[in-house]
């Protein structure tokens, strides 16, 4: 890279806490925030786990400062939570001392809120609290978040199905490298709905079981709602204040599978493609790599081409695991959350494994991490997030030099 | 970095499918919103795809392929799509779906609501395995993924960079953003928009797409040069400033400007803050306006780009889009100003 990209902060709220050292301690105990489903009403609690931010729709509120719960959805909040962390983390007072800008992803936006609203509305269109369905674009989470921050200089949102935080670490960096923004915070928000829940239940790749990557009888994904931010800055602002930086992003890559709309292609080319893009950019060996967080969701397709495409650019493959079976899938946010987790595993020394694993794939010859592993000397870790449509994502985040 | 607009591909309320003429007639509606003029699908995707498509997909599958062609490129380095709402029509199935009892739904208008749908299924359409994302922010929607596509040209990752900005309308969107206050509460004359200067605005649709390339061709319209985005600018003042240090920063002033296009759409809530630059630093400008043909929606400045680009090939100005009149001796640079409920603000430069 031109001009190196440093992560100054890094802040998230998952199933497995509501902060850093939450989700940290969570994930050296080897504990799972799947469970029951308790947040909505619907025909599928007791049938499907989920992965649920252990609050209230008030209690999020107040952890995220605000009053008012019911003029935020759920969406807003966790990234409120996340984002002020990362800017803590980053050790920002004032965001304008700088050209900052918000990059966040999300794939419900405020549908947490709209389903309800629609409910009303299909009975009576004249029905339906309009505070329910203002907050439906995707836009309008990231914009809350801004304000809250007190974000000007830039704000967009990516939506790129399960791919989308990766993205805005891609572009946050690439705004820096070409002059557009000193620093980015990046990352994404996704709550579990209703709407989710349904819409992938009608693909029949839900775990009833609560999902388990890369294992032979593995029967899909388990959903899970996070929000994860990366503070992103330049070299020269890392320099110029003495920041000591917590990693350094050091590739990534962007691909699209162009196969089939939900279906990976058999061969992995979009996975391929993009890990290979992001060494390449990296001017790293793929034996520099020395951990992979796999996009591993739990579904048949995801994880045999994921594998293959391992297997095609890896030899040997690293060490590898899906946190997944940790967090669940939390969508747009989970390429963001997997990125605060590969960092931790740099920090920490530690490989946090696949829960619930126990038969190897037969069409593959690797296997994950199954059991936590401490005292590595971890350098380059590649983290992978793959999304519906064929949108995968790459990001290479390595320790200090 | 400068791209240069190659090709464009655009399904609007007008008759703009024909990348040949230049608005040659324009269409008068009386109506409650601006409803996209459908080509035949079929003669752009197959239709035992296109049957499952929603209409959304199709204007997105079929004005990429206009941009493609009108350009002659076969495969661009990138996709890149910015949509405020995504395909509305089949999250409203979903939710309808879910409301008859979680059971037994069609699985397909849940694959088809998700935001990067279009980019993809442009991809699979095309098998391009390049660089692929989707923005969907408001009124910056394709503004982002314009940002975007510039900095993969910088970054010598692209050539070519297929960008398009789509939204659709429906009845029951339509119904719940009258309620919240964005829209006339009776169906208007699209050509008498701003007489009335009543609140709300009239809404739109369409899909935009622009094949960018990073050399001038044969096929050129004309160049983008920059474009920026403003988040929450509140002191009337802002906008003038935010205007000049955009231009400065290509190296222009307004004196060199030959035309702006103002985002007007007859919410008189909002025109204002076009009044006021169009009495201020713009006064001695020529000034256009776009909404009342393609009406309002979050990614319309797809339509102002086209607006743009044709005016600086064609060297003309249809009088339908002429706010006032001071012509130039030829037309070198173009202003786009645009602004959403005062919060979402983009600029766009273009030359000859």
């Amino acid at each position: 890279m031109s001009k190196r990209i440093y992560i100054t902060g890094i802040g998230i709220i998952s199933s497995i806490g509501n902060n850093v050292p939450e989700v940290l301690s969570s994930l050296k105990d080897c504990k799972s925030g799947i469970g029951e489903i308790t947040l909505f009403p619907t025909l599928h609690k007791g049938l499907l786990p989920m992965a649920e931010v252990k609050l209230s729709h008030n209690q999020l509120t107040a952890l995220a400062e605000k009053e008012r719960a019911e003029h935020y959805t759920r969406t807003t909040l966790l990234g409120m939570v996340a984002a002020k962390e990362a800017l803590r983390s980053a050790g920002i007072d004032h965001v304008n001392d700088r050209r900052t800008g918000l990059l966040s992803a999300t794939t419900v936006g405020g549908m947490d809120r709209s389903e309800v609203f629609y409910q009303e509305f299909v009975q009576n269109p004249d029905k339906g609290r309009l505070r329910d369905i203002v907050n439906h674009d995707c836009g309008d989470s990231t914009e809350r978040i801004a304000t809250e921050l007190g974000v000007r200089h830039l704000v967009s949102t990516i939506s790129t199905a399960c791919s989308s935080s990766a993205n805005t670490i891609m572009f946050g960096a690439d705004l820096i490298r070409f002059g557009k923004a000193d620093r980015m915070i990046v990352g994404g928000t996704d709550s579990v709905t209703r709407f989710t829940l349904n819409g992938f239940n009608t693909l029949m790749i839900l775990d009833k079981r609560g999902c388990h990557p890369f294992d032979e009888h593995r029967a899909g994904l388990t959903l899970g709602e996070a929000a994860a931010y990366l503070v992103l800055e330049s070299e020269d602002i890392v320099e110029k204040e003495g920041k000591q930086p917590l990693a350094e992003l050091t590739g990534y890559g962007n691909a699209n599978d162009a196969y089939h709309q939900t279906a990976s292609s058999l061969d992995g080319t979009g996975a391929f493609l993009a890990m290979s893009k992001a060494l390449k950019m990296s001017n790293l060996k793929s034996s520099d790599i020395d951990y992979i967080n796999v996009h591993g969701t739990g579904t048949e397709n995801n994880d045999l081409s994921e594998g293959v495409a391992l297997e095609r650019i890896f030899d040997p493959v690293p060490l590898f695991s899906s946190t997944k079976s940790y967090t669940g899938h939390t969508l747009g946010a989970a390429g963001a959350v997997e990125a605060v987790i590969a960092i931790l595993s740099i920090q920490n020394r530690m490989i946090f494994p696949n829960l619930l694993w126990s038969t190897p794939m037969k069409e593959l010859k690797i296997k994950p991490v199954t059991e936590i592993l401490t005292d590595q000397n971890i350098r380059h870790v590649l983290s992978n997030s793959f999304g519906f449509g064929g949108n995968n994502s790459t990001v290479i985040l390595s320790k200090l030099t | 970095m400068t791209a240069f607009i190659n090709g464009i591909g655009l399904i609007s309320p007008q008759h703009t499918a024909d990348p040949g003429v230049f608005l040659p007639d324009i269409v008068e509606y009386t109506t409650d919103f601006l409803q996209a003029i459908d080509p035949k699908y079929k003669e752009f995707i197959n239709p035992i795809a296109a049957r499952r498509m929603s209409r959304l997909i199709k204007m997105g599958i079929t004005s990429a392929k206009m941009a493609l062609s009108d350009a002659g490129c076969q495969m661009p380095d990138a996709i890149i799509t910015g949509t405020g709402l995504g395909s509305v029509e089949d999250t409203e199935k979903i939710l309808s779906g879910m409301n008859a009892g979680e059971q037994l739904m069609n699985p397909t208008p849940f694959i088809q609501s998700t935001y990067n749908t279009i980019s993809s299924q442009i991809a699979i359409t095309l098998k391009c395995h390049n660089y692929n994302s989707t923005y969907v922010h408001r009124s910056f929607s394709f503004e982002s993924a314009l940002q975007d596509a510039l900095i993969q040209f910088e970054e010598h990752i692209a050539e070519y960079a297929l960008v398009g900005g789509i939204d659709e309308m429906t009845s029951n969107h339509l119904q719940i953003t009258r309620r919240a206050g964005h829209w006339k509460m009776q169906p208007v004359n699209n050509l008498q928009l701003l007489t009335d200067k009543t609140p709300g605005a009239l809404a739109g649709e369409g899909a935009a797409y622009f094949l960018l390339g990073d050399r001038h061709a044969s096929s050129t319209y004309a160049t983008l040069n920059d474009v920026k985005t403003l988040y929450n600018l509140n002191k009337a003042t802002d906008q003038e400033g935010a205007i000049n240090t955009f231009l400065a920063d290509n190296d222009l002033t307004t004196d060199q400007l030959d035309a702006v296009i103002l985002g007007y759409n007859g919410d008189v809530l909002f025109d204002e803050i076009y009044d006021r630059l169009g009495s201020g630093i713009f006064q001695q400008k020529q000034q256009l306006w776009y909404k009342h043909l393609c009406g309002e929606y979050y990614t319309s400045t797809g339509f102002a780009l086209w607006l743009a680009a044709n005016v600086l090939k064609h060297q003309l100005i249809p009088a339908a889009i002429k706010l006032n009149n001071h012509p130039s001796r030829q037309l070198q640079h173009i202003l786009i100003y645009n602004q959403y409920r005062n919060t979402n603000h983009s600029l766009f430069l273009l030359s000859r």
